[in-house]
């Protein structure tokens, strides 16, 4: 993983929709590093740099754990846009993820 | 009791951890296996998550045992308030560290999944959660939500497994509560992964009755009680009904108390029935069987024992009032504290039921004397089997507390003895018997002692009499007509009366005739004494002239001869004595 400290790569404020998203992981697994690695890729490809990245360890932090109500790890989070979506696992099928974030319809 | 079960497990068997629960750490003998999880399952409503709230509310409190638990369906006030009835204070165990509770909420609906995944984070919160309090006891409630909210089953078991042993690792005692499923314990299998102990929750409904078991499936390592066991929920969290004792343990006491009625002390010797015997009265409708019981607590009361009267027929102010009329004031005990009425309906709870709360009660005001007035009334919604069982369960959890117990029966039918009371028989010490005796247009009232043991008692029926200063017991008229009882013994005893009044008057007067008999003889014997006196007396007087006159004679004799001879000088003298003669 490359950092672990919320990553910023907002682009310049004109944008009126940033996407939030936490990554809830628990130490460097492969399965972490992988779902970090998936995640740059769809964001990336769908949201064009309009997104925040923070990645959360509970290994460091355990107490936030409970505020997402989290239980699987890997978990990603959809802060914001409104509402909170959740997502689990190493993020390696795409469809399912971007049906997470609301980029693509259910079918 | 707590005591007795830690000491009956083996020195070297698996170490356990008492859970606190009335009854519980009794079928187990001692309680759950520790650092071990234990799966407690069942259907819905049955107790679960009270079980694991009560597990680690003790453990905290009493065992100073701090708890967790992680609770995925419910959050931590909903459960704080949903203890809160039975008088467990969450809130303040979580303000002083000694509980943690973790809400971990799972939506289906909410969470995608797109990958592999496992469930460290819940690891982290458990983790978080036992570090911040020192936990030694986890509860789990319930593993269903987890299944309900993730797809992958696959998943779920492997990390299922993986904490059952993180736990075991940490030397956790855990409660893992799981749904009961078709055919099998849980709906999931989950008893596959927990192997050390499981409990299994029930309820049902028999005959309308609402009775809750609890039944121990599986204890590895340890003996444990093995029939379904009833347990109730009520103020003070789960009672589990303890077991009929496997051992005959309880001392017997040489003490004596007395039966409240001096003549049916006498029947047994004078003194009463033993202390922490069991006592059966029986008799059909109508016979005095709560009159006797009253003068029991009646007399127990004045001695100053603590008494609990449980009635299932009558309210505490009905039999209140009922025996004042027979002369028996039980209100000044109630008013003393002394004695304390326990009156329900025997249908609203199930027998078990009542037995728990019995016990419960017998724990708290801990008294010497308990009546169950009348038994029956609990057994008729229940079978031979279970009528027995929990007679034994009565009498065996009395008798190991010394409590002098008096259970009253209502027996019916024309010959009501022995048939279907066979087997109560052998569970009762002393059986005394009420019936009726019809003879002569009348009801009366018979009583005999049936049995007694280790006591010296009399075989003889007494009528048992009601009156307005109590029970009284008189002897029955036995004669060549049989037994007679009522106005036809006060008949027979008047007539006896009558003939032994005649007899003394007759008595009287021949002692009169005699008298007078014997004054008339003693007066016939002075009247001959008289007369012999008199008799004496003229003998006398005519011997005295006799002699009087003999001697006269001779002198005249002499004379005589004195003047012959002198005649010669003077013829005058001779003359003279010639003239007389």
């Amino acid at each position: 993983m490359p950092e672990r400290t919320p990553e910023k790569r907002r682009k310049p404020e004109e944008e009126p929709k940033a996407w939030e998203l936490r990554l809830y992981v628990a130490g460097q697994t492969s399965r972490s590093l992988q779902a970090f690695a998936n995640l740059k890729k769809i964001c990336e490809e769908h949201l064009e740099g309009n997104y925040r990245i923070e990645i959360i360890d509970l290994l460091k932090n355990p107490q936030l754990a409970a505020g997402d109500q989290i239980l699987a790890i890997p978990t990603l989070v959809r802060k914001l846009p409104e509402p909170v979506r959740k997502i689990i696992g190493n993020l390696s099928n795409t469809e399912r993820v971007l049906v997470g974030l609301d980029l693509r319809q259910r079918e | 009791m707590k005591k007795t079960s830690k000491s009956e497990s083996p020195p070297n068997s698996l170490p356990k951890c008492p859970t606190g629960i009335h009854g519980l750490d009794e079928i187990t003998f001692g309680g759950l296996p520790k650092g071990r999880p234990t799966l407690v399952c069942g259907g819905p409503g049955c107790g679960k998550t009270l079980l694991g709230m009560e597990f680690l509310v003790r453990g905290a409190t009493e065992f100073d045992e701090p708890g967790v638990c992680i609770s995925f369906e419910e959050t931590a006030q909903e459960l704080a308030r949903n203890v809160a009835s039975l008088g467990f204070d969450v809130d303040g165990l979580i303000a002083s560290k000694k509980l943690a509770i973790d809400y971990v909420f799972i939506e289906r609906s909410l969470i995608e999944e797109a990958g592999e995944y496992d469930l460290e984070a819940l690891f982290v919160r458990l983790a978080l959660a036992i570090d911040s309090v020192g936990a030694k006891r986890v509860v789990l409630d319930s593993l269903e939500s987890l299944f309900a909210g993730l797809a992958n089953e696959s998943i779920l078991r492997s990390e299922l497994r993986r904490m059952f042993r993180w736990l075991k690792d940490r030397k956790l005692t855990a409660v893992i509560t799981a749904e009961r499923g078709n055919g099998n314990l849980t709906r999931h299998g989950l008893e596959e992964y927990i192997s050390d102990c499981v409990i299994l929750l029930d309820h049902r409904v028999m005959e309308s009755v609402f009775t809750r078991r609890m039944r121990i499936v599986k204890y590895r390592g340890s003996t444990h009680g093995t029939n379904e066991f009833p347990f109730l929920i009520e103020e003070h969290g789960i009672s589990v009904l303890p077991v009929t004792s496997l051992e005959l343990e309880h001392t017997a006491s040489e003490e004596r108390v007395s039966t409240g009625i001096p003549a049916l002390d006498a029947m047994f010797g004078g003194e009463g029935y033993f202390r922490g015997s069991s006592v059966l009265v029986s008799g059909t409708a109508g016979t005095g069987k709560t009159t006797l019981s009253a003068h029991f607590v009646n007399a127990a009361c004045s001695r100053g024992e603590r008494c609990i009267y449980f009635s299932f027929e009558e309210s505490a102010s009905q039999v209140v009032r009922n025996m004042r009329s027979v002369g028996v004031d039980l209100q000044r005990w109630i008013d003393k504290g002394l004695l304390q009425f326990r009156a329900t309906r025997a249908t609203s709870l199930g027998i078990e039921m009542h037995l728990v709360r019995m016990h419960a009660a017998v724990d708290e005001f801990a008294p010497s004397i308990v009546v169950v007035d009348p038994i029956t009334a609990l057994l008729s919604s229940s079978t031979q089997a279970e009528t027995r069982n929990m007679l034994l369960r009565m009498v065996d959890f009395l008798k190991a507390k010394q409590i002098t117990a008096l259970m009253s029966t209502l027996t019916r039918g024309a010959d009501p003895l022995e048939q279907s009371q066979a087997d109560i028989s052998s569970l009762v010490d002393a059986w005394l018997f009420l019936r009726d005796i019809e003879a002569g247009g009348e009801r009366n009232r018979g009583l005999y002692i049936l049995k007694a043991r280790g006591l010296a008692h009399s075989n003889q029926i007494r009528e048992f009499l009601l009156t307005s200063h109590g029970v009284e017991l008189r002897e029955v008229y036995l004669g060549p007509a049989g037994m007679l009882t009522g106005s036809a013994r006060v008949a027979q005893e008047a007539k006896e009366a009558a003939e032994a009044g005649l007899l003394r008057q007759e008595i009287e007067t021949q002692d009169l005739i005699r008298d007078r008999k014997r004054k008339a003889i003693e007066a016939q014997i002075a009247a001959l004494q008289l007369e012999l006196e008199t008799e004496i007396q003229e003998s006398t007087q005519t011997l005295a002239q006799q002699e009087l006159k003999l001697s006269n004679l001779e002198r005249d004799r002499g004379e005589m001869a004195k003047s012959r001879s002198l005649n010669i000088g003077s013829r005058e003298g001779g003359g003279k004595g010639g003239s007389r003669k």
